[in-house]
């Protein structure tokens, strides 16, 4: 079996990947840009490589997304990025020039790799996920996580708000969400 | 061995409607031919041009994009030449302008000046692949590499030009992007010519 379809660490709260789909569709999404994130993996990124909604751009390493955004948005064609918090972190100078010193509307979905989704990410025993949430606050960055189904509608608001005022965005996702 | 800023001026002649994405020593000498809407110059994360540059094929398929990047610059972002060939943009011309040097920063030499590019391209899969280093075969082959259905890469085999003045604040100023983007809206839709 892949690694990306093993069961849930946590199969008490469910996180359903095709809310999250619908919610990135009724934003207004056209294009993702990914690197594999295993959490992401088998309840959004398998879908959306089949779901002719999408453009699906396989990237080699996750700051492309953060160029390949830059130049969509200026076509007025929305994007989102999908990633592992290791290439968030891994794009940090990227996202500093393009996203924030540019203003531009880069959304970045980002899984949070090894995280408990019981906890926090701040209080992650991560270092790398606890790490996050303040790297974001410190760049200025909106975020929210998504670690619950309730947690899907605040997708679409924070996209369109993105979108509209031209600023980067963050969504954590905290857990594996299901391929249902 | 050409210069960049003879090269740029070759290429000008073919460049009407194209988006030029250029950045650091490209940019400044693409900006001196002349002042245009059509620019987008990404400085501020050395590497990205052609992320950029695919972001904005993908996204205006009926417009022609160019990318002038420097070596250092694609040193950095190796992998978007994978990216760019997998992608496979019939509308983007890649050139990279290899001088053996990263210029804007002290022009210490590249980690090897002799790398081919061009090879790395051909293997990548980019569908046409060019590589030039005298003017006269470039002045003769600009058009035709320009009009190809890409993705293209060409590297133009540059000496170091003169010690450049970085106008950091007038590359990056706001005003140029809203500028590009105000025209891409109004051009929306028209076919390139």
């Amino acid at each position: 079996m892949d690694a990306d379809l093993l069961p849930q660490e946590d199969g008490e709260v469910e996180l359903k990947g095709s809310s999250i789909i619908a919610a990135i569709k009724a934003s207004g999404v056209e294009f993702i840009l990914s690197v594999p994130d295993i959490v992401t993996s088998g309840g959004l990124l398998r879908p959306i490589s089949r779901d002719p909604a999408f453009k699906l751009i396989r990237v080699c390493k996750e700051d492309e997304c953060i160029g390949i955004a830059s130049g969509l948005s200026y076509c007025d064609k929305r994007a989102l990025t999908l990633i592992q918090h290791t290439g968030f972190l891994n794009s940090i100078n990227a996202i500093r020039g393009v996203a924030v010193e540019y203003s531009q509307p880069i959304c970045m979905m980002v899984g949070l790799l090894a995280h408990d989704p019981t906890t926090t990410p701040r209080n992650s025993p991560r270092y790398g996920v606890r790490i996050i949430e303040p790297i974001l606050e410190a760049m200025g960055i909106p975020h929210h996580l998504i670690n619950e189904e309730a947690d899907c509608t605040k997708i679409r608001p924070a996209i369109e708000d993105a979108y509209a005022t031209s600023h980067p965005l963050a969504l954590l996702i905290g857990r594996r969400p299901s391929a249902s | 061995m050409m210069k960049r800023d003879q090269c740029f001026r070759a290429l000008a002649r073919h460049v009407s409607d194209e988006i030029v994405v250029a950045t650091y020593s490209s940019a400044v000498d693409w900006l001196e031919l002349g002042e245009r809407a059509l620019n987008y110059f990404s400085v501020g994360a050395m590497g990205l041009d052609s992320s950029h540059a695919l972001g904005l094929a993908l996204g205006r398929p009926d417009r022609r994009i160019i990318c002038l990047q420097g070596d250092g610059s694609l040193l950095m972002n190796l992998g978007c030449l994978v990216t760019i060939a997998a992608a496979g943009p019939k509308n983007l011309v890649h050139f990279v302008v290899q001088n053996g040097t990263y210029e804007a920063n002290g022009s210490h030499p590249i980690p090897n000046a002799g790398i081919e590019f061009a090879a790395m391209a051909r293997a990548a899969g980019y569908a046409h692949v060019h590589e030039f280093s005298e003017l006269a075969n470039f002045e003769q082959q600009a058009g035709h590499v320009l009009k190809q259905d890409g993705p293209v890469f060409a590297t133009l085999h540059v000496e170091r030009s003169k010690p450049l003045t970085y106008d950091y604040a007038n590359l990056y100023d706001p005003a140029r992007r809203a500028a590009l983007k105000a025209v891409l809206r109004g051009i929306q839709g028209r076919q390139a010519s």
